[in-house]
């Protein structure tokens, strides 16, 4: 197939290497070393999306990470990727490619017709048709998405694979263009550990398009010697294909790495991308600018350019986009484009300049080969469908305001529009320096640094070659000796370049229409969201003046470019429709990601199974065996009830309770958590943390207490156990386990340094087997020996020290199903063993595993209260009616004791803890559920309180629950209401919250 | 993301290791029973929130598990300086 727009010329790209790829669907041929869309402009494909707002067909506007219109989509099914920029996709043999936007296609797009009523969509359009009635707004939505088209992500699994790298170094250098390279260079000399990184497929930057002679030969010649000269250093690590984006606190930057990107959608070797987390000692920046392209009428039709574009697809990629060429600028700059155009062989029918009397080497260079220049002109307007075919031009004042003479017309295909360059400070940017606006160049700078970073060449508004190469090398030298290595002296030679002698520029962003802005046919600002000259001036008149506002009105900057073409000219426009300068009108803050970065590059390896570990127990297998359901427990997997046969959870759950009620019941206790404490203060401390006194427990005892935050509030509960003297053992809940040895720490060291006390968590070390039931005791006298279990010896919140099953065991006589228990402790390794032997000795008397749906039953019988679920950091002792586990005398005034005096704390009124019995004994209330005292008073009901536990309760054959009701202590008796969503309501009577065996009689046989 | 100079373990490490543990030199008062409801809520609620120069606890959760004391400008998040508990900071609000 014939490439129309293929130059003889190669470029950077190798002609004999024949590719073949689609677009939407056609097919077509590109050679190695195009990006898709310098293959498409070879193909002569003019059309490659519809804009966002009015459907507009849009072409190829740029060759960078600039571009706003050629955005895609790559490849189909699970690797599919959306929002893709045509010319930074690499082209590989069988590319599959097609527009976001445009249906059913690019070329008639029914949406296009909106295009015809673009003046019936101002901006903040949507805010103002679709904001009523509210409901409909998901409805809009959904049209507006449809609309727009940015892409569809895929909904299969993305199969491709995903690295992360931590790296560290000396000297990051960020962009391989001419200063970059020599800043690696100064900086690699002096032995620095130096990266270097481009987000091209190359190094060179913006050399790969030019036509210079560096140190007497071609540009390109001078980048591949001295990345070669790079490569040689040991101390220098070359990352091309791999984009800077973010730039965050302390020297910490990402960089995406492409790896496999360019080889095909799902390459077979290797992950597709790697996030490389560079810890950078120093920083150079050296990101190079962007060209800002002119806003005329019409600027948007496929066929216009950045003039850097035109000449960058003929120099580089070896394509002419187009025949005859019409050159607009406002600098010397872009007349290297008439040159470049002229020298493919192709025609160049006028370069318009708004200036009067240009008179630079490049001007002079072109006048030389006899192309005309209309000096004193402005391009006002484009004129085409799916293609330029002529441009109108006029005199305009020279203070570039207004059109001074009649309007010409010129017939080409291709324009190249040039309004000077914007330093690409986005780096910059994202460590909160704020950009400068500086006249002179007609740019932003970098603002003051507020990292270890200097920014060199372009990206610093130095726009001269030859100033660039010394400040890269400057740059790389000073960063090395911060660093730490060299005398920051640049040691080699800079290299020889012909100087160019330019005049200066025009500061002109609006080319004036001969009608005015608002009657005049478009003129685009921010291609990607159809953002106008007219639109802002709009929005002004409306009385937006905050450029943030103005942004946020118009959508400008918005896109998924981050309006890197279309910032500068709008802040330009909003400052002149406001009478001030581009520097009172304030600047734009850049964010990461420079460019859009994909989720899976960020995720890594983090997923699945790696995403958060998972913590077993030394018993896990044989649950697993047994047919254990398991519940998340924190990071822990615990049994959460064992069925037998085609048992459904509820009969599963009745079925343990009741074995437990009148036999004997065990429990994988191993998780809970785990404390050693150990030293001469030890007793002092915990008695400080615990709301109760432990400065008399005994060797041999154990006490249960509550830890409130100084707050008052209840944060954690648990058993202490003293094993000898100076010699404590804390357990925690599963879940506050790490919270609290934390808590621990924290008062030790920050308050009482004083107190000699050591904290060594254990949680890992043991593994708790419970075993509980009526028949408990007679299970562990068959596996333990040495110890007398007789109750009058070793009774209720006592432990013993012992052997069960032929292993040295801690058995503790703690119960929370209000039966009798006996913990045992036994080294994890043993676990298992242990548990088997303990499984076999209760054979007989028909032992029944259980899991936390069990004892979560039991305990709320007994009315036991779970932190974190009867309570919610909200709850005194008092509210749970635990006054009797506070110590008020405690000589010391205990963490949380304080504030259980505040006016709030000891209110009338506050919620309280009660057990809920349903006056339907099987209705089972919903946990959550708000409680009413009426439940046909009107919406917005007044609220009583909540559940916060609920089961159906087999040992009582009846419903129960506990809740907080406001003064429920005092309200015993009384009928309330759980009013659901659907109307209906469920009626139960306040009772105590302790339902079964309110003696505690069952615990202490 | 900071990267923390921990004073026990003598090395920068990174704040994936570390967490916060807010405003630092907040005695706890030594005889609660003893204030005013409005006082103790000053000691348990309420704390600076400078623009600038801050003293703030962290904890070197995932190392030495050690709290520690920095001193950091809340603008920049440039880490001034750390110390450890019971010792006072060289730089202060005035310094900066």
């Amino acid at each position: 197939m014939r490439q129309l727009n293929r130059l003889p010329t190669a470029g950077r790209t190798d002609q004999n290497k024949v590719l073949n790829f689609t677009f939407n669907g056609k097919g077509y041929q590109g050679v190695a070393g195009d990006t898709l869309a310098s293959a498409l402009l070879a193909n002569g494909v003019d059309v490659v999306g519809r804009s966002f707002k009015y459907a507009r067909p849009r072409g190829i506007f740029g060759h960078g990470p600039e571009e706003p219109n050629a955005i895609i989509q790559l490849g189909s099914g699970a690797a599919t990727i959306p929002n893709l920029k045509a010319t930074q996709v690499e082209l590989y043999e069988g590319l599959e490619a097609a527009s976001v936007n445009g249906w059913p296609s690019v070329n008639f797009d029914l949406m296009g017709l909106i295009g015809a009523f673009g003046r019936l969509m101002p901006p903040g359009f949507y805010y103002k048709t679709f904001m009523y009635p509210k409901k409909l707004w998901m409805t809009y939505e959904h049209f507006i998405r449809k609309a727009a088209g940015l892409g569809s992500s895929p909904t299969e699994r993305d199969p491709n694979s995903y690295e992360k790298l931590n790296q560290h170094c000396d000297v990051l250098v960020v962009g391989a263009g001419p200063a970059g390279l020599v800043a690696a260079r100064e900086a690699a000399r002096t032995g620095a550990r130096v990266i270097i990184a481009d987000e091209q497929s190359e190094f060179g930057g913006s050399l790969l398009a030019s036509t210079q002679l560096i140190d007497g030969v071609p540009a390109t010649q001078w980048v591949a010697e001295i990345t070669n000269e790079l490569g040689e250093f040991k101390n220098v690590q070359r990352l091309p294909r791999s984009t800077v984006f973010g730039y965050y606190d302390h020297n910490f930057l990402a960089i995406l790495e492409r790896v496999t990107d360019h080889l095909g959608i799902s390459s077979a070797s290797g992950p597709r991308q790697c996030m490389h987390r560079v810890r950078a000692a120093q920083v150079v920046l050296a990101t190079g600018a962007f060209e800002r392209p002119l806003v005329f009428a019409h600027n948007d039709i496929p066929g216009v350019m950045l003039a850097s574009s035109v000449s960058t697809y003929v120099n580089r990629f070896g394509v002419a986009p187009g025949s005859r060429l019409v050159v607009a600028t406002t600098n010397d700059n872009a007349y290297q484009t008439a040159i470049d155009w002229h020298h493919a062989g192709r025609s160049v029918v006028s370069v318009v300049d708004s200036r009067t009397g240009p008179s630079g080497d490049l001007v002079e260079q072109v006048r030389a080969l006899g192309i005309q220049i209309l000096e004193g002109h402005g391009l006002i307007e484009a004129v085409g469908g799916k293609r330029v075919r002529k441009a109108l031009v006029a005199p305009i004042n020279p203070e570039g305001s207004k059109v001074t003479g009649p309007v010409k017309s010129l017939a080409c295909d291709l324009i190249a529009s040039s309004g000077g360059w914007s330093a690409a400070i986005h780096l910059s940017s994202h460590t909160g320096a704020k950009p400068v606006w500086d006249e002179t160049i007609v740019s932003f700078r970098p603002g003051e640094s507020k990292q270890k970073e200097r920014s060199a060449g372009a990206c610093r508004g130095t726009f001269g070659s030859l100033e660039g190469l010394r400040e890269g090398a400057s740059a790389g030298a000073e960063a090395a000796k911060l660093a730490g290595f060299g005398s920051g002296e640049v040691q080699f030679p800079t290299p020889v370049i012909d100087q160019i002698i330019e005049q200066p520029q025009q500061a002109l962003f609006l080319v004036p229409h001969n009608k005015a802005t608002s009657r005049a046919p478009s003129q685009f600002v921010d291609f990607q969201l159809d953002v106008s000259a007219a639109g802002i001036e709009l929005a002004v008149r409306e009385g937006f003046e905050s450029v943030e506002h103005v942004k946020r009105y118009t959508a400008l900057g918005f896109g998924t470019d981050q309006g890197k073409l279309g910032n500068i000219n709008g802040m330009a426009i909003l400052a002149n429709a406001l009478g001030q300068g581009i520097a009172e009108t304030g600047t734009t803050i850049f964010r990461p990601s420079y460019t859009p970065t994909t989720f899976g590059a960020i995720a890594g390896r983090d997923i699945n199974e790696l995403f958060d570990p998972e913590r077993y127990t030394a018993m896990h297998r044989w649950h697993v065996e047994n047919g254990a359901e398991f519940e998340n427990v924190g990071q822990w997997k615990r049994p959460w009830y064992f069925p037998e046969s085609n048992e459904t959870m509820q009969q599963a759950v009745d079925r343990e309770g009741l074995a437990i009620r009148n036999g004997v019941g065990i429990l994988d206790a191993t998780t809970l958590g785990k404390i050693d404490i150990q030293g001469p203060d030890a007793a002092e401390f915990i008695t400080r943390m615990y709301t109760n006194s432990y400065l008399k427990l005994a060797p041999g005892k154990c006490r249960y207490g509550v830890m409130l935050k100084e707050d008052g509030m209840i944060f954690d509960d648990g058993v202490c156990a003293c094993l000898s003297e100076n010699h404590y053992l804390m357990f925690t809940t599963t879940g506050g386990a790490a919270g609290v040895l934390s808590w621990l720490e924290l008062w030790q060291q920050t308050e009482w340094p004083e107190l000699k006390v050591y904290f060594t968590s254990v949680t890992d070390h043991w593994a708790t087997a419970t075993v509980t039931g009526p028949n408990a005791r007679k299970v562990i006298a068959k596996v333990c020996q040495d110890i007398d279990l007789a109750s009058e010896s070793f009774g209720f919140m006592d432990w013993r020290d012992g052997t069960v099953a032929g292993v040295t065991a801690r058995v503790f006589r703690i119960s929370f199903t209000g039966e009798l228990s006996y913990e045992v402790n036994v080294p994890a390794h043993y676990g298992r063993h242990v548990w088997e032997q303990l499984i076999e000795a209760g054979a007989e008397f028909n032992i029944t595993p259980y899991g936390t749906e069990t004892m979560h039953v039991l305990r709320a019988e007994k009315g036991f209260i779970i932190v974190g679920q009867d309570t919610d950091g909200s709850m005194t002792p008092a509210d749970m009616n635990m006054n009797w586990v506070v110590g008020k005398n405690k000589a010391f005034s205990f963490i949380g004791k304080r504030s259980l005096e505040r006016s709030d704390s000891i209110r009338e009124n506050r919620k309280q803890l009660v057990g809920l019995k349903t006056l339907e004994p099987s209705a089972v209330l919903p946990e959550g559920a708000q409680i009413v005292d009426d439940p046909n008073q009107p919406i917005p009901m007044a609220m009583q309180g909540h559940v916060t536990s609920s089961y159906y309760s087999a040992s009582l054959d009846h419903s129960i629950a506990l809740a907080v009701v406001k003064g429920g202590l005092n309200r015993m008796g009384d009928i309330v209401y759980c009013p659901a969503a659907d109307g209906s309501s469920i009626a139960a009577e306040i009772v105590s919250s302790v339902f079964y065996d309110p003696a505690g009689e069952r615990q202490h046989v | 993301m900071l990267l923390i100079y921990c004073p026990h373990c003598l090395e920068h490490r990174e704040e994936e290791e570390f967490s916060y543990g807010g405003e630092a030199h907040i005695a706890r008062p030594l005889n609660p029973e003893a204030l005013s409801d409005e006082q103790w809520a000053d000691y348990l609620f309420f704390r600076k929130n400078p623009r600038g120069i801050h003293h703030e606890m962290w904890y070197h959760a995932i190392g030495c598990r050690r709290y520690f004391n920095a001193t950091r400008n809340t603008v920049t998040y440039e880490i001034l300086e750390t110390y450890k508990v019971g010792t006072q900071p060289q730089i202060t609000g005035a310094d900066v």
